[in-house]
């Protein structure tokens, strides 16, 4: 790594359940913080292309003779579209957005967002209709500000970001009529899917000649840049929630077990490779709760202290289903609950419980995962903030039975885009190259004993997830 | 109450600094810079010279939005010793670039009474079987111990008590210089290097190394290689900043 520039950008919480960010910021920041690390490498012609990593699912909307977003994008937390998207699951032609975007209709991908804004714009889906109004998560977004904005921009997409809309078919890669109708989404406001490594701009916003060759989702981005490039590879980004990716090949494996169909990644002129994705709405986001809610602890990290103060959880379980469950339950009813408690229990306990949970979670999408894929798992490579918690990892590997490994660099996000644009520019000559710069940092080994006793224990977790469906939807 | 005049005997600035402290203390985040001078009766240059010095060892915190200030992380954790955990999360970054960069494997470790206790370890970056050492004591000769014993309070070390005349001089060439060294003294052809890593209030909290092959090291004279060393040093400077010690 030679350079690093980060800048945040403001949350925006119009109402419960909103959650928008400002399209303008966060080009503003993009323009600022790419210009820096340009500055700061030492010869800028060293710096060969761009890569794009992005939070998915995130909808803009804007004009395309002016570059003004219509409205503040809506961000992949945001749950104003839940009763859009009961009312759609319950028309009778429902089943087609499974069977086509190999994703059941959820509030959570970007589909019914852009739909949500065509609805409650002012004129907007007039101006849609008349080629007037662009569409795109956040790479696209980028991309077409990058590449010149309104002065020739390119409107182009990932196709594993076009895979999280609910408007692609997951086999053709491309977007379906259907699926449009069903979602009535004009096909005129809709960028051109591309593969994630390959030539889709040059960046003329900030260097006359610099290539965008890499856009990933940020989940994907995460995969690749872990190097999990062969079927079963998986890994699991542990941050404010979980999202677990095991890679399936190029062929796509049908979900019945509650994980998604999504697309890995594609390099230009090859098949698209495919990936299982269990994604669990609350992680370290559990931890900050026992933080800013509860103040049991003052730092994220002090919760591994307070859980080794207790040798187990002495009977308590804490199911995290604040706005519901995702993967593989997708329960938007759910509510979180604290199960087992006596007097017995103290707040030791409550902090094991709450790291077991997250293990517990990661078991439950492993699982659903392996029902549908076939494929075994032989290591589950991690990263995020929460791998420095060795209580959490070794609880994974117990619970999972199987090895878990840190990678040298944590940072695999922005790794994976880096190594898709390299990729398509020659630095590195194929896949085979970016797996020998993994290196390992860290591993936990299952114990036998403890990974039995997880075992019998299991049931106990699931009694406790059902009481939480059971109690949102009584 | 005014602070403009010191009492006999005591040390003005410092008098002056806890006034400022009780007032921010008070105020909930509330105050700037002109409020505070105000409060406590000083000229607002000096108070902000005093709230600056605060800044930078971390009593005081300041909202960059409104340039508010509020009590600092640093004496919110005063009087507890550093969370370990805590400290293998401020340091797992520079940890993991020390070990991809020199090639070898990387501890962080602190004292637990006598004991030289591995807080984090990162493996050596060859993709070789390797056993997670989190935990686990290490002899308190390695290079990690003896910066830490060079450091140790005397107060807090029992084995202070017990050191030779030889083990004190090193530890005292340790306390100045700024590294200690382990020429294969425990494991033959082993060796390792370990810097100090200060915390908030400037002690020294822990300690960070690398160990490998002793060649790999030092040279021939068993003077650590340039490269490696300041490899060693700059990752220990780098978490003692991210601690928000005051020099680093």
């Amino acid at each position: 790594m030679v350079a690093v520039r980060q800048r945040e950008h403001r949350q925006h919480f119009p109402r419960p359940g909103w959650v928008e960010h400002d399209p303008m910021e966060i080009w503003a920041n993009t323009q600022r913080t790419a210009a820096q690390v340009l500055a700061d490498v030492p010869a800028t012609g060293e710096v060969m292309a761009l890569g794009i990593a992005n939070q998915r699912e995130t909808t803009v909307v804007w004009d395309r003779d002016t570059g003004r977003p219509v409205t503040r994008a809506l961000v992949w937390q945001d749950t104003r579209t839940d009763e859009l998207v009961t009312a759609l699951a319950a028309r009778p032609d429902a089943a087609l957005v499974a069977e086509r975007s190999g994703m059941a209709i959820a509030g959570y991908f970007s589909g019914p967002r852009l739909r949500w804004i065509l609805d409650h714009v002012p004129r907007a889906r007039e101006r849609a209709e008349a080629g007037q109004l662009l569409f795109g998560t956040m790479e696209t977004w980028l991309i077409w500000n990058l590449t010149g904005g309104p002065d020739g921009g390119v409107h182009v997409t990932d196709v594993t970001n076009a895979s999280r809309t609910l408007l692609m078919d997951v086999r053709s890669c491309r977007w379906d009529p259907d699926l449009l109708a069903f979602f009535d989404v004009p096909a005129a406001m809709l960028p051109e899917i591309r593969p994630s490594v390959g030539v889709l701009g040059t960046a003329t916003a900030l260097s006359p000649a610099l290539p965008i060759t890499g856009a990933l989702g940020d989940q994907q981005a995460a995969l690749f840049g872990q190097t999990c490039f062969a079927p079963g590879e998986a890994k699991c980004t542990y941050g404010t929630g979980s999202f677990l990716l095991q890679n399936t090949g190029t062929e796509l494996v049908r979900t019945r077990s509650g994980s998604i169909s999504t697309v890995a990644y594609q390099l230009a002129g090859e098949p698209v490779h495919y990936a299982l994705e269990g994604s669990v709405a609350v992680a370290g986001a559990l931890v900050q709760w026992l933080r800013d809610g509860l103040g049991l602890i003052s730092s994220a990290a002090e919760v591994e202290t307070l859980a080794r103060t207790v040798g187990d959880n002495g009977g308590c379980y804490v199911v995290p289903a604040f706005s519901g469950l995702l993967a593989p339950h997708w329960r938007g009813e759910a509510r979180g609950l604290v199960a087992g408690l006596t007097s017995y229990v103290t707040k030791g306990h409550l902090a094991r419980a709450a790291l077991e949970a997250t293990g517990w979670q990661t078991r439950d999408v492993v699982q659903a995962m392996a029902a549908d894929s076939g494929l075994s798992l032989p290591a589950l490579r991690v990263d995020g903030g929460m791998t420095t918690n060795n209580l959490l990892m070794q609880f994974v590997a117990d619970a999972l039975d199987t090895p878990v490994v840190r990678p040298m660099v944590g940072e695999t996000v922005s790794l994976g885009a880096a190594y898709a644009a390299g990729l398509a520019v020659g630095l590195w000559s194929d896949v085979e190259a970016l797996r020998r710069n993994w290196h390992r940092a860290a591993q936990w080994t299952p114990s036998p004993a403890r990974a039995q006793a997880l075992d019998a224990e299991y049931p106990t977790w699931e009694r406790a997830v059902r009481l939480s469906i059971a109690w949102g939807a009584p | 109450m005014a602070y403009g005049r010191a009492v006999p005997g005591s040390v003005q600035s410092i008098e002056r600094a806890a006034a400022i402290l009780q007032v921010v203390a008070g105020s909930g985040g509330t105050l700037g810079v002109t409020d505070i001078a105000e409060a406590v009766g000083l000229a607002k240059t000096t108070a902000h010279s005093l709230l600056r010095t605060l800044l930078q060892v971390g009593f005081v915190a300041q909202d960059p939005a409104t340039g508010r200030y509020s009590l600092g992380s640093a004496l919110l954790r005063l009087g507890s010793a550093l969370d370990a955990n805590e400290l293998r999360a401020r340091a797992s970054n520079w940890a993991d670039a020390l070990a991809a960069r020199s090639g070898h494997a990387v501890r962080l470790a602190t004292l637990s009474g006598d004991e030289v206790v591995v807080v984090h370890h990162v493996f050596r970056p060859d993709d070789s079987a390797q056993l997670l050492e989190v935990g686990t004591a290490l002899p308190p000769g390695c290079a990690l111990g003896k910066v830490l014993r060079a450091h140790s309070h005397p107060h807090t070390g029992s084995r202070s008590g017990t050191r030779s005349a030889a083990t004190g001089t090193e530890l005292a060439e340790v306390r100045a210089r700024g590294w200690a060294a382990d020429r294969a003294e425990h494991q033959p052809g082993v060796g390792g290097i370990a810097a100090p890593v200060r915390g908030a209030g400037g002690l020294v909290v822990a300690a960070l190394g690398i160990s490998g092959a002793q060649s790999a090291l030092f040279d021939v004279r068993g003077v650590p290689r340039p490269l490696v060393l300041s490899m060693v040093t700059d990752a220990a400077h780098a978490v003692s900043r991210e601690l928000g010690s005051p020099g680093a």
